[in-house]
């Protein structure tokens, strides 16, 4: 009954050292980044609906 | 041991319109959570009892009169298991507890807080209070007993819930009430269902909230807006516009540097207090940078790059940047609504 409504997710990249490093997402409405943190609650929810196969993450525009 | 408990911070606005889903909207850390259960309007009011300024106020606009068996709507406070040590919880030296708050509302009769145990599946209890009067500001003292048999970990993860149920469907209210903590069953969630919401106008308004260890309830302990503000940065802190200054909107947000391409900037942030986790950025709005002699409005993106809980850096991607490594400064673009926020709220 709490499920955030996750749009537009894509990865983002370290322009200096090109590692993954955040997702960028509409949020519930609102534009976020989103460290790859397991204790932060979006990145949670985001790989919660990952693994149910309801949000799919984007690859960064080349 | 709860912050903000006056409703005094309200880094997010004083008022949010229109709220049919759960969320962080006003008063800090008091979430309002729904589903499927009307629209609403969230405040963070200044009808309070005299001792205080502030109360969190929320108010029905679209009502829900036969709330379906799984709708929902309650107010939220969440402790991380660090801040609850000190209750002993598991032990055979646990801690009884004494929560106390004002509340008001239109309706009246019985109204339900529960308690839930996030780190051991939602064991949870549920008494219940009773509002006496309409319209009329309340003190209430409620006993939480002691937990000898449920750990609470040592952690900054969500350890447990304080819920004040205004209204939910049969799913949630069908059961019995809990006083002592006992395995989760949803139906004993809100035993005695208030049931705010089932007419447009319905209201209800909380402030003074205070969790202490003891079984008496002392007076509110008063924090000054500084320590307030301080408490809530920990879970979310945010850089504004607003006010104006001499009629425009050019607040200085961080600095920052032109990456050597046309396209990059980084801007960097020093947070003033430790966050609870690794933060979410929020932006809305728009901005400019500040730099080489030029202002460049061409930002698309904000990104996250190596954050901590102490700081970040922001990749904000444009087009129509120096190609130099240039010093910058981010600032809204004249816009009052631009926001910078960091968020690790439970």
């Amino acid at each position: 009954m709490e499920t955030m409504t996750i749009d537009n997710a894509q990865y983002n990249y370290d322009v200096i050292d090109n590692i993954k490093c955040s997702i960028n997402a509409t949020i519930d409405g609102i534009t976020m980044s989103v460290p790859l943190d397991p204790a932060n609650r979006h990145y949670a929810e985001i790989m919660r609906q990952v693994e149910a196969g309801e949000l799919t993450i984007q690859e960064a525009d080349s | 041991m709860v912050l903000n408990g006056s409703m005094a911070v309200a880094q997010r606005g004083t008022q949010s319109t229109g709220i049919t889903t759960t969320g962080f909207r006003t008063v800090d850390h008091f979430r309002t959570s729904l589903s499927s259960l009307g629209t609403w309007t969230e405040n963070q009011s200044t009808d309070a009892p005299n001792e205080f300024a502030s109360s969190f106020k929320l108010t029905c606009t679209t009502a829900d009169a036969s709330p379906a068996a799984g709708d929902v709507a309650y107010l939220r406070y969440m402790f991380e298991g660090n801040e609850l040590q000190g209750l002993a919880y598991g032990t055979s030296s646990a801690k009884e507890l004494i929560l106390s708050f004002w509340v008001k509302s239109n309706k009246t009769g019985s109204a339900t807080v529960q308690l839930l145990q996030n780190d051991n599946s939602s064991k949870n209890i549920s008494p219940l209070y009773t509002i006496n009067s309409a319209d009329t500001w309340e003190y209430k003292t409620i006993s939480i007993p002691a937990d000898t048999a449920g750990n609470i970990d040592n952690d900054t993860g969500p350890a447990v819930s304080l819920i004040w149920w205004i209204n939910s469907g049969s799913t949630y209210s069908s059961g019995s009430t809990r006083t002592t903590w006992t395995a989760y069953s949803a139906a004993d969630s809100n035993p005695a269902n208030l049931g705010v919401g089932g007419a447009t106008s319905d209201y209800f308004a909380i402030t003074g909230v205070q969790l202490e260890v003891g079984s008496v309830a002392t007076p509110f302990e008063h924090r000054s807006y500084g320590e307030e503000l301080a408490l809530c940065q920990r879970y979310y802190q945010r850089r504004g516009a607003t006010p104006a200054m001499n009629g425009s909107y050019y607040a200085m947000i961080a600095d920052g540097m032109f990456w050597d391409n046309a396209d990059t900037a980084f801007i960097n942030f020093e947070f003033p207090v430790d966050m609870r986790a690794t933060p979410s950025l929020e932006s809305g709005g728009t901005f400019r940078l500040v730099g080489n002699g030029t202002s460049y409005t061409g930002i698309s993106t904000f990104a996250l790059q190596w954050p901590t809980t102490y700081g970040t850096r922001i990749n904000a991607s444009g087009s129509g940047y120096p190609a130099t490594k240039n010093a910058c400064f981010l600032q809204s673009n004249n816009n009052s609504s631009s926001y910078i926020a960091f968020n690790a709220e439970l």
